[in-house]
């Protein structure tokens, strides 16, 4: 049951770049609990990534916020979490062991902090889910106008996967949730004018597909490099919108 | 040149390197590390008749580069674009001597990029000269994540980039192939940012800016910048194998590029070694836009004759027979802006 909590407490660790979580993309190699001090519980995590030359801020601030996820379990004791075969794997691994912080690890090359770098692909991921969604109306709907789309709100989507994932994408930006909020905004949450839809979209769409092609070639690297893992042929990641039901969405869009 | 269905292709590979990868020649793990990345990805998109040994893959040498791209692969003209990786390897990645003296006895075959680095300041200038007389320079292969010292990058819109990039229009050199890695300093910010490569397309409008593997992983980054900035171009290195194992990715890639930046600004390349161009060639002449993504136009024959060798030929002003080229020859100045938006429909 410990084990189940804290592969779930890892679940909640999202590859910011790729937007989904580390235990889906097979990046936790191995998880171990041992009896600590008292009633606590040792954690020992290792994450691998599919590349030794996979970039050292994201790679940091997913063995990061696989620590603090840990540590935020009431019966985890001693937590030890190692990123293996990395080119930095030695620097960030004594970071995080004396919980050093991010300037603490990287030193003179940190200048302030990677919330700034977080917040760039939180935005991404919410174009990208707005995208999924809108282009799945178009589909389902395809004698409708363009322009429209920028009318389009919450509750006039589709109950399901792409919707919830827009909702949380959005509150990750502190995003209007309510049922009548518009879909198409941006991360401000203005939405846009009729002669702005559809290059929003086309931008929208780069996006998309620049996340979910790079969530695919990184799965198939991880494959590659370490064959115990899943083969991506069989990931659930589509590379292209299927069409909605119609069923799903006739009565729900105006 | 290849032939298909009665048409001809002139080939331009505009991105192969000639690497030494041994073990003797690694000067730490990360030399390992390294060229192990690279045989993963040569790994997880080649096709398995494609599949090279380990031992294969350490080193090529030139007359096996021949063969693999003139005799085997259909090619007529080749361009290399070294990478340093002096932190990784005793005598470098890119073999310099090898290269350029292969470069020499086939000028009509080979064109040889050379490199620099800001971080070597004056000193660096110097050798810039020195090495676009010795070379006869049209073009640099520049690597932003390339280790030295204690910096792990550099960026193109550092001052001292500028008096390399001023150096270069003075010296003739016209064609700055860039390739963003992962480790830069600050490491705040995301590593493969491109918004450096729109600094220096704006300020050097005189000057190509090829982006190597278009931009990926900031394909969606590298499309709003190119759109705008007419001098900037998106090489297809590691983009093309995906036709093989991810052909609607593929799609969607080309079909963004298309959709951006247009036809005339992008290059095939093979990145040999990373893979041979023979299968390439043959795939992508044979591929269509699968017709369910139906934002896409399908690729036309005079798209591809100009991705092939025909957009790489005009920066570098290679001969191509007349029997090759197109009725309409390329715009001297591509368009900017995003086309084709109003002949198609949005889904």
């Amino acid at each position: 049951m410990l084990e189940a909590q804290a592969v779930a407490a890892l679940g909640t660790v999202v590859d910011p770049e790729l937007d989904e979580p580390i235990t889906d993309l097979g990046f936790v190699r191995s998880l171990q609990l041992r009896p600590g001090r008292g009633t606590d519980v040792d954690v020992e995590v290792h994450l691998r990534l599919p590349t030794s030359f996979c970039a050292p801020n994201f790679a940091y601030l997913m063995t990061s916020d696989a620590k603090d996820a840990l540590s935020a379990l009431p019966w985890t004791g001693r937590i030890v979490v190692e990123l293996d075969d990395h080119h930095d794997s030695g620097l960030i691994n004594a970071g995080i062991a004396a919980d050093a912080g991010y300037r603490g690890t990287f030193g003179v090359e940190a200048e302030r902090d990677l919330e700034g770098l977080r917040t760039t692909f939180r935005r991404k991921a919410h174009t990208a889910a707005m995208e999924r969604c809108l282009t799945a109306v178009l589909r389902a709907h395809p004698d409708r106008p363009l322009e429209s789309l920028g009318t389009v709100r919450l509750r006039d989507l589709p109950p399901g996967h792409d919707t919830e994932a827009l909702i949380r994408r959005r509150a990750a930006l502190g995003l209007d949730r309510r049922p009548d909020a518009l879909v198409m905004v941006d991360h401000t949450g203005s939405g846009y004018p009729p002669d702005q839809i559809s290059p929003a979209l086309r931008r929208a769409r780069a996006t998309r597909i620049s996340i979910e092609g790079n969530a695919h070639f990184c799965r198939g690297l991880l494959h590659t490099r370490y064959p115990d893992t899943p083969s991506p042929t069989a990931s659930l990641i589509p590379l292209s919108v299927t069409p909605a039901r119609p069923t799903a969405s006739k009565e729900s869009i105006p | 040149m290849y032939s298909k269905d009665g048409e001809n292709y002139f080939i331009v590979d505009a991105h192969i390197a000639l690497w030494d990868a041994r073990p003797e020649n690694q000067r730490n793990v990360h030399g390992k590390q390294f060229i192990d990345c690279f045989y993963d990805y040569h790994r997880n998109l080649s096709p398995e008749s494609e599949l090279w040994t380990y031992e294969e893959y350490l080193y090529q040498g030139g007359e096996r580069l021949m063969k693999d791209l003139f005799e085997d692969g259909y090619v007529d003209h080749a361009i290399f674009q070294p990478a340093y990786l002096g932190e990784f390897y005793h005598r470098g990645f890119g073999q310099t001597e090898e290269a350029s003296a292969l470069a020499a006895a086939h000028p009509d075959r080979l064109t040889y990029n050379h490199r620099f680095d800001p971080r070597d300041g004056e000193a660096g200038l110097d050798q810039l000269r020195a090495d676009a007389e010795r070379f006869g320079l049209k073009g640099v292969k520049l690597y932003t994540a390339e280790w030295q010292g204690d910096s792990r990058g550099w960026r193109l819109d550092d001052p001292w980039s500028y008096r390399y990039f001023e150096l270069c229009r003075e010296l003739g050199i016209k064609n700055v192939h860039v390739h963003k890695g992962p480790t830069i300093r600050p490491l705040d910010r995301d590593a493969f940012d491109i918004a450096d490569v729109d600094h220096v397309a704006t300020d050097f409008t005189d000057l190509n800016f090829v982006v190597e593997h278009c931009g990926l992983p900031r394909l969606e980054d590298f499309c709003w910048i190119a759109t705008q900035e007419p001098n900037v171009h998106g090489g297809l290195a590691v983009a093309m194998p995906f036709m093989h194992t991810r052909p609607r990715y593929f799609a969607q890639i080309i079909g963004e590029l298309l959709y951006w930046i247009g036809e005339d600004r992008i290059q095939f390349s093979s990145d040999y070694a990373l893979w041979t161009p023979r299968w390439l060639i043959e795939a992508f002449v044979d591929f269509q836009i699968p017709q369910d993504l139906t934002e896409y136009a399908p690729i036309t024959l005079e798209q591809k004759k100009k991705i092939l060798g025909l957009n790489a030929a005009r920066l570098y002003d290679l001969p191509v027979p007349e029997e090759l080229q197109l009725q309409a020859p390329p715009a001297d100045q591509p368009a900017t802006g995003p086309r084709g938006a109003d002949q198609l429909s949005e889904v």
